[in-house]
């Protein structure tokens, strides 16, 4: 008897990974920054070409480093987001204009608000690929030791924030 | 109002399905003739009222209904006639309908050819396939109606994925799911024979003729859909291993199995509980293919849009099919009585060996196929498993199958005595062998796997050359009336093993002797390869009917002599604006010429690649004879004369 009953026994076992798989994304890959230290750059802001942004400057603060362009379709789902976000002072966000135009990126900024203290300006995209970038808007929660914590592919959305984002920046924010 | 038709009746063919599932199998079980008898009209009103539903939504595509959402996502206004109507199924809705369809064709051809059947076994066989057809048109109406409305209606349909508009597209998926919902058959005989406790000869006997029929058109299906990778990807392969592909070749390879154990527990009655179980697995590893296309749990290039629901869907009616059946067989088998004793050397023996190896072959796909999937769920991260994995995981187990395969024709049933064995085989072993061998050293270098390729290769075509003197001129009769003598399922053993021999010698050559180039072309040079010159004389651009494409024109000569020309094309399909190539592909008997049309480059060259491809048609050759010798099986006599003894009752 128990050796006809080896095939359900089997077949269940494939059943519950199936049932686990349905619940996972195949095309989601996570990246391998998530754990490594946030690549160190030095690029001018936007505003004031001048005065130049840095990682390093962040150090000892948990912070949301979100990639943007005025040029992203995406990016003008996140902004009210990012703006309402801003605007309850738990986290600073920081940004960065990849691939982008000064006066596009100002234009936009002050048409939807400006969530980010300061914006970088990675006008030819180098920095980007230090950090992996393969579509904006991407986002980072950068902790206190400059270490990326985790990074949101695509817009923000209100679900990402509430269940993923502030949670983990609450818990990196106590550390 | 076309469309609501079509909704309707697949409704109607829901309620039909309840009846067709329960009534007759309870009335089995009571001897209750009239709820028995319910069984055959409500097969044939299933069929019909699919087929109204099938041809309401074909006629949505062709008359360009984008008031449909599913024809509104899956077609457009300049999408050629034929391949409006293929894309009935180009999307999940239709191809769902297809199943659907499908599987009623096969239930009302077993109730035209079942009345040799008691009655208590086709009720059973009939209402196993309605209970299947339940979950299907369940799923369709509650989550992938292919008849939902989109108001507003589309202006234009947003197009059929530019892959797909191909003659291919016409041919392989009809046919694969032919042969994969063939199986259900099958299955239902074997659930059939378990509920009424009557696992025989003639159990095994009914099954064979619809084993046999699903077996070619999957066969069929699986070499149509390699043979348009082959020219509609670009890249000159013939099989992936993509889980797709995997899902159709699992019931292959069981089915293949089950073929052969079908046989032995027809003449021999051992195994039975060992055929039953694979004829359950056959159609059990068909759904698990249908749920992986289906789900999105694993990444594929067939990969589909997706909706949890949905899978969660099919996953549940997996289980209750597949679970309730595996528990069945389970609570039934026990009491299924062993068959006639045979020797460790004997046919039987074989016979075993080959099914276990072929099961084993199967695991290990899905093993593959899964892997990524099993990894993921217990958080070890993403991963892909590819070739690599499934060609030192699969030649291993399919060389010593393919090997006993020449040997298990000259065994007898029972015991078949080694010496005399080895004394039929010796000349087929010498052959093989010195072939392995001189063959690669005078083509080139000699390598294990090319050895292995050949040696396994020319075995089996010499055993059965063998086998076919032995038979034929060795007996004292003349070869005419031992041609005749001969039973037609011989013949299609005959013929499909040495299919085998001619897939495996394509696969060898091919994989050992192909060549290819990448070079940039501006019209007018000149490419070498494997001694052929090839001249891109220019580039053009033409207009198709939905897309535009660059043609290039490629003048292929051996030394001066024009052989060919081939016309690679880039196309760019307009609506979706996706890029397409189209090789250009000269195919021959001893090798393809193979081109195909890359990037344009700035200076007004292009890059193009150049193939040269040894024995390739012999993949398909091969794979069209083991499908041909399961039509000659088919034929065979005792099948027919099985049918005229029950008219004339």
């Amino acid at each position: 008897m128990k050796r006809f009953l080896l095939p359900l026994a089997i077949f269940l076992v494939v059943v519950g990974f199936l049932f686990k798989g349905l619940n996972l994304d195949p095309r989601e890959v996570p990246s391998p920054l998530v754990g490594k230290p946030a690549p160190q750059f030095s690029l001018p802001q936007l505003g004031d070409a001048q005065k130049t942004f840095s990682p390093r400057d962040m150090l000892g603060q948990v912070w949301l480093f979100n990639v943007w362009a005025s040029w992203c379709v995406a990016c003008r789902e996140e902004h009210p987001i990012l703006v309402a976000l801003s605007k309850q002072n738990i986290v600073p966000v920081y940004g960065m204009d990849y691939k982008d135009t000064r006066e596009d990126a100002e234009q936009w900024l002050s048409q939807g608000g400006n969530p980010y203290l300061v914006t970088a300006v990675d006008a030819d995209g180098r920095v980007g690929i230090d950090y992996g970038v393969y579509g904006v808007p991407e986002t980072y929660v950068i902790d206190k030791a400059g270490v990326i914590a985790y990074k949101q592919i695509g817009p923000i959305t209100e679900d990402a924030l509430r269940d993923k984002i502030l949670p983990l920046v609450k818990r990196l924010q106590a550390q | 109002m076309i469309p609501e038709i079509g909704h309707f009746a697949l409704i109607l063919a829901l309620l039909v399905a309840f009846v067709q599932g329960t009534f007759p199998i309870i009335g089995a079980a009571r001897g209750n003739a009239a709820w028995m008898g319910l069984a055959k009209p409500a097969a044939r009103a299933q069929f019909l009222l699919i087929v109204l539903a099938f041809f309401c939504l074909a006629y949505a595509f062709a008359a360009k209904d984008y008031s449909v959402l599913y024809v509104a996502s899956n077609s457009n206004s300049q999408l050629p006639l034929q391949f409006r109507i293929a894309a009935v199924w180009g999307g999940h809705e239709g191809s769902l309908l297809l199943w659907a369809l499908i599987l009623s064709l096969w239930t009302v051809a077993v109730s035209f050819f079942s009345k040799h059947l008691p009655d208590d076994m086709r009720a059973r066989i009939l209402a196993v396939m309605g209970l299947i057809s339940i979950g299907f048109l369940l799923f369709m109406l509650t989550v992938s109606n292919p008849f939902e409305r989109l108001i507003p209606a589309a202006m234009d349909g947003r197009d059929l994925n530019p892959l797909l508009q191909d003659p291919g597209m016409i041919f392989h998926p009809p046919m694969l799911y032919m042969g994969y919902v063939g199986f259900s058959v099958a299955f239902a005989i074997s659930i059939a024979a378990l509920l009424g406790g009557q696992l025989d000869a003639a159990w095994a006997r009914w099954s064979r003729p619809w084993t046999i029929l699903a077996w070619v058109f999957l066969t069929t299906g699986i070499m149509a859909g390699s043979n348009w990778a082959y020219y509609e990807l670009g890249w000159g392969g013939w099989w992936f291993w993509d889980a797709v592909e995997n899902a159709s070749f699992m019931p292959w390879l069981v089915g293949t199995a089950l073929i052969h154990s079908l046989a032995v527990t027809e003449k021999r009655g051992s195994f039975k509980a060992w055929t039953v179980l694979l004829a359950i697995c056959a159609f059990s590893l068909s759904l698990l293919g249908t749920f992986l296309v289906r789900s999105g749990v694993l990444t594929s290039v067939h990969a589909f849009a997706t909706d949890p629901r949905r899978g969660l869907f099919i996953l549940i009616f997996l289980v209750v099919v597949i679970g309730g059946s595996l528990a069945l067989f389970a609570w039934r088998a026990p009491k299924i009585g062993r068959g006639g004793k045979f020797d460790v050397v004997s046919r039987e023996s074989f016979l075993l060996a080959n099914n276990v190896l072929l099961a084993v072959a199967a695991i290990s796909v899905l093993l593959g196929t899964l892997y990524p999937l099993f990894l993921d769920a217990l958080g070890g991260g993403k991963i892909s498993v590819g070739p690599p994995y499934f060609d030192s995981v699969f030649v291993p187990l399919m060389a010593p199958a393919v090997f006993l395969m020449g040997v298990g024709p000259f065994a007898r049933w029972k015991q078949a005595p080694l010496p005399e064995l080895a004394l039929r085989l010796r000349w087929a072993l010498g052959v093989s062998v010195a072939t392995a061998i001189v063959l690669p050293l005078i083509l080139g270098q000699w390598t294990p796997m090319k050895g292995l390729g050949l040696f396994l290769a020319f075995w089996v075509i010499a055993t059965t050359a063998n086998l076919l003197y032995q038979r034929l001129f060795v007996t004292g009769k003349s070869w005419q009336t031992q041609v005749k003598a001969a039973s037609r399922s011989w013949w299609g053993m005959v013929i499909a093993h040495l299919g085998i021999g001619i897939f495996v010698l394509g696969v060898t050559i091919v994989k050992s002797y192909e060549s290819e180039i990448a070079v940039r072309m501006h019209p007018g040079d000149v490419a070498h390869l494997a001694g052929y010159d090839f001249t891109l004389n220019g580039v053009k651009e033409v207009k198709g009917a939905n897309y535009s494409a660059a043609r290039g024109e490629i003048s292929v000569s051996r030394n001066g002599v024009q052989k060919t020309v081939l016309f690679p094309e880039k196309r760019l399909y307009t609506v979706t604006n996706m890029p397409m190539t189209e090789a250009g592909i000269s195919p021959g008997i001893l090798h393809d010429l193979y081109a195909s049309l890359g990037e344009p480059l700035d200076d007004g060259a292009w890059s193009v690649r150049i193939y040269y491809k040894p024995l390739v048609e012999w993949i398909w050759i091969g794979c069209l004879m083991m499908a041909f010798g399961g039509l000659l099986a088919l034929s065979d006599r005792r099948y027919r004369l099985q049918k005229r003894r029950a008219e004339a009752n």
